[in-house]
Order: C-alpha cells, then structure tokens, then sequence
C-alpha cells in the first residue's frame, strides 16, 4: 500500500467508521422498533400464542424446520403452514408423528395435549400473519 | 515459544481439535438423514444430531480463538500472562459446561432439559445456535468474562498493539453480542430482530477482528514483513468488515417482520461484505511473496493463505450469491444457505484456527516447525478438508438451485418433500464428500503424532 497512506489513517477510518456506521444502525434499529406495532400485529399476542412460541423453543422445532426461513433446511417451512394446511392437519400431523415409513425422515412424537396443540397452532396461525413483506413465493413455502 | 504462561495456549488447541473430530461426526450424521431419513431414529433425531454438529462447532472455535489469545497476546505484549491459572481453571470449567451440555442434548429430551435446566424462569433455549441450557449460557458468559480480565491485564501491563488490541476489541465485542441470547421476547419478529445481534454481529463483526489479528500475528511470524505494513492491512481490512458488515446485518431483515426499507439497506451494504475478504486474499498474498525469511513451517504459510482464499469463496462469493433481496426472496432458508454456511466457516473461522494452531503447535512442542513428513501429512489434511468442503458446498448449491425451481418457482410449485425427494442424489454426493472430510481430519489428526527427530530446533 501507498506509503502516504499511514496506519494512524486507517486506524482513524476503522474507528470512525465502526462507530458512524454503528450509531446508523442504531437509528435504523429505533425505526423499526417503532413501526414493528402496525407490521407483527402485536395486539394479536394471546397467552396461547406466549405458550405456543414456548412449546415451539422447547421442543426444538427449529432444528428441523425453518421459521420465516430461518432454522434447518431438514423439514418443511412453518411460517406459513396454518395457511398451506389448517388447523385441524397441524394438530393431526404432530399427533400422528413419527410415522415410521422405513427410510423416511421422522419427526419425534411429543405427547402434546389437547391444550398445547391448541397453543402450538394459535402461535403458528398468529406467524403466519406476520407482514413479511411477501416471503415466502407461494404457499409451499 | 518465548514466555512459559504461553504454555496453557496448547490444552485449549487440543480440546478445539477433539471437539473439532465430534462435530464432523455429527455432521456425517445428519447428512445420512438426509438421505435414510430414520437412521438412528429415535436415538438421535436429526435436530439433537444438529444442535450437536452447530454447537460442537461454536464451542471449539471459541476453544481456539481462546487458545490463540493466549499464545498470542503475551508474544504482542512482550510479557508473561497475567495468571496462567486463571486461563487453566476456566478451561476446565468451559470443557467440562461444553462436555454437560452435549451429554444433555443427547440423554434427556430437550424438553425435559429445559425445565431441568431453569428455562421457565428464564426462556433461552429452542433458537437456532443459541440452543444452550440457561447454566451453559451463564457459564459461557463467566468463561469469557474471566478470560477477557486475563488477557485484558496482560496487555494493560505490557506493550499495547495494533494486533492485540484489535483482538481484544474483537473478543470484548464477542461477549458483548453474546449478552442479547438472554433476550427472548415473546413477540417472534422482535425476538429475530436481536437474535441476529449475536449472530450476525458475531459472524459477520466481531469474530472478523478476530479473525484479522490472528491471520496478521501469523503473517508477521512467518513472513518476517515489517509490522507496521501488516496493521496498516488490519486496520483497513476490519474497517472494511464495520463498515459494511454493521448495516449489512439487514439482509436478514428482507423477510421476518422488519420493514421493506431492510431490503435496500441490506442488499446494497451485504453487496459490498466481500470486499473485506478479498482485500484478505490479497493481504495474505501480499504479505507472503514480500517475505524475508524463508520460515520452515510451510504448512502453517500454506493454511494462512488458504484462509484468505477460502473466506473470501465462501463468506465473500457465496455470501454475495444470494444476498441481494430480489435473489434471497427466492433462496432463504434454502440449501443455498446451508452451501453459503458450510464454506464461509470452513473458510473463515476453521481455517483461521487451523492457521493459528498449525503455527503455533510446534512451537508449544519446543521446536519451531514440524519434520517434513508431519508436514506434509498437514498438507494433505489441508487439500483433503479444503477440496472436499468445496465439494460439499457445490452439491448443496446444485440441491439449492434444484429445490427452488422445484419447490419455489412456477404455476404447479412441488411440496417440500417432493422436492427433496427429487434432489436425493446431491445429499448422495455432499455425503461422501463428507467422508472425504473426516478422512483429511484423520490424517491432519495422526500428523501431530509423528516423530520430530528431524524436526528443527525451536527459534
């Protein structure tokens, strides 16, 4: 590099532009907060859907699933599964797990009651209407 | 080696290389489920076998960014460590909180982990990466925190660095970003939103310092370039990674709740991300053919210049891939990801490790470099884990592309496991270039068991 071109300058450009762009990314995080309220439908957030994201962390769902797209790649997008199946598959689907098909991929059994699967659903039903701004491209997910 | 304290740089490496062998393991794990999707079912389901695969990676690169500190910072600071004690009491402790929760994750349903483990009074658990019990996140927590005292105070009493201060700044940023594991929220968006603050900060942030202290400690050693060249690359190149790597966290804004500015943001600064990585590759060139010693450990020169190379592919190309909005509407949470994934930590953070350890083990062994055949075993370890990773990463993307034409684009999209169904034979050959991997782990294994007697005296 140019020797005119001294470390105290690009040290002053890290720093600088460590806190510049950090300080943006605080102003841009406040928007959002601020205008999340009209986008997640947060008024919408019962103690079924609380208990609901609970059983959903508990049970690790996200290490086979993808939620919004994020998780594993490893079984179908859940965002948008109240929309793709309803709420009566859902709760038959996890019931009816595993399913023992030799060779197929298996989803564990988790002995939900009636009250959780309830839960579960009233979360994932709540997810799916999430503004995202379009995503996923169509109901498969 | 030139301080004794420098010493307790060599059990962290050796624990990062045991953890390093498990995570492969699991990996091979998953990517038989991928094709005979009951294996080992219900003994591992495949989300014990991930969360496993992803920690067991997380646990021994800190176990290596750890050790590296502590071989590097007393060198930079021309002093003994302030307490090696210190350093070899939390080593057990990180060992044995890392050793709990593995056993955790693969005896006791997650579950009844979580309410073992204290998750009802304080709910962590159940979000990728951060899959922890409240104790192991507590304990990661006191880990660093001791650890951050430890080497702070070396430096504080020493000569102050470029290098080490950039590395300090790095490995305070990475405890700070920690901290937001604790909150989970129970609106879903806002719970995304601060989750990617330890994530992407970490990743695409803070461990990118890091990253750079350690690549530029090794290249000063092995190239014998003048220091204040190599710092002048470091600052500019980590400023590079702030400047657009800070914003560039947007691209995981497109399509979680944030708003539809994210997708400007995030396209245009993750659009730039790879120029950090690439002014790496070229740093690490640079630095190499302007040597002035001929340094005897080839091998550590040859993972050096691999880690420029291979994070500038994986972070850099693969990152760049898919990170514009109009192309991730169509590629989220998609084998694109997990391609993108697998390379740019291989690249980045495994081979900086490797890097680190390649040039610093033999010194912690009381010689300054390797015979040549342990040598070369290394070499071949290196092309065999690298050639193989590259392999893998071109399967999953071939998977990826062919999951989003099936499953994704088109009037009659398939279902998700009718599309999986269809791409069967690319998790065939991702499988077995995995194997290929394990071997090139094995042997870069076995060549830390070589006999020295030819090896040089140390330097």
């Amino acid at each position: 590099m140019n020797e005119t071109f001294t470390k105290a300058m690009a040290r002053n450009i890290f720093y600088g532009g460590a806190v510049f762009f950090f300080l943006l990314f605080l102003a841009l995080t406040f928007d959002t907060v601020q205008s999340l309220p009209k986008r997640d439908h947060r008024e919408n957030i019962t103690d079924s859907v609380v208990r609901g994201k609970h059983i959903w962390e508990t049970r690790d769902c996200i290490g086979c699933h993808t939620l919004l797209g994020e998780g594993a790649y490893f079984a179908p997008e859940l965002g948008n599964v109240y929309k793709r199946r309803g709420p009566e598959f859902i709760k038959a689907w996890i019931q009816g797990q595993p399913t023992g098909a030799p060779g197929r991929r298996q989803m564990p059994q988790f002995n939900l009651n009636d009250q959780q699967l309830d839960d579960v659903v009233n979360f994932l039903k709540w997810t799916s209407e999430i503004n995202t701004n379009k995503w996923p491209p169509n109901i498969e997910g | 080696m030139q301080y004794k304290s420098q010493a307790v740089a060599k059990p962290y490496f050796i624990a990062a290389i045991g953890l390093f062998l498990g995570q492969i393991l699991f990996g091979l794990i998953m990517g038989y489920q991928y094709v005979v999707g009951d294996f080992l079912f219900p003994a591992i389901p495949f989300n014990v076998a991930r969360m496993v695969h992803t920690n067991l990676l997380i646990v021994w690169i800190l176990f290596g960014f750890m050790g590296s500190a502590y071989y590097l910072i007393p060198e930079e600071a021309e002093t003994e460590l302030f307490s090696p004690k210190l350093a070899w009491l939390m080593f057990w402790v990180f060992l044995v909180a890392g050793a709990l929760t593995i056993v955790g994750y693969l005896t006791v349903p997650y579950a009844t982990l979580a309410s073992m483990t204290g998750n009802d009074i304080l709910a962590t658990m159940g979000r990728e990466f951060l899959e922890q019990p409240l104790p192991t996140k507590v304990g990661i927590v006191i880990v660093a925190l001791v650890f951050l005292f430890n080497i702070s105070m070396t430096v504080l009493k020493g000569r102050k660095t470029s290098i080490s201060l950039v590395l300090l700044l790095g490995l305070w940023g990475l405890a700070i970003f920690f901290l937001f594991s604790f909150y989970n929220p129970s609106n879903l968006v806002l719970d995304k939103y601060f989750w990617w603050w330890t994530v992407h900060l970490w990743v695409e942030g803070v461990w990118e310092l890091i990253l750079g202290a350690m690549l530029a400690f090794v290249l000063i050693k092995i190239t014998g370039v003048d220091r204040e060249v190599i710092e002048k690359w470091l600052y500019i190149i980590i400023a590079m990674t702030l400047i657009t790597g800070i914003i560039g966290t947007g691209h995981h804004y497109f399509w979680i709740g944030t708003p539809e500015y994210w997708q400007w943001f995030g396209s245009v600064f993750s659009a730039l991300e790879p120029i950090p990585f690439f002014m790496m590759t070229v740093f690490a060139f640079n630095m190499v053919n302007r040597r002035r010693r001929e340094h005897p450990n080839k091998v550590a020169t040859l993972w050096a210049l691999g880690t420029g190379v291979m994070s500038f592919l994986g972070a850099g190309v693969w990152g760049f891939l898919h990170t514009l909005a109009p192309v991730n509407f169509y590629t989220h949470g998609t084998q694109i990801t997990a391609a993108h994934g697998h390379m740019a930590f291989y690249g980045a953070y495994v081979m900086v490790n490797l890097t680190m350890i390649s040039y610093a083990m033999p010194m912690l062994r009381g010689r300054s470099a390797n015979s040549r055949a342990s040598q070369l075993m290394e070499m071949w370890a290196f092309w065999l884990m690298t050639i193989s990773i590259v392999c893998i990463t071109l399967f999953l993307t071939a998977a990826g592309i062919l999951q989003i034409w099936l499953q994704r684009m088109g009037t009659s999209p398939m279902s998700f496991m009718d599309a999986q169904d269809q791409i069967r034979i690319f998790y065939w050959a991702r499988e077995f270039a995995g194997l290929v991997f394990l071997v090139g782990l094995v042997l870069y294994i076995w060549s830390f068991f070589f006999k020295n007697s030819e090896a040089q005296a140390a330097g």
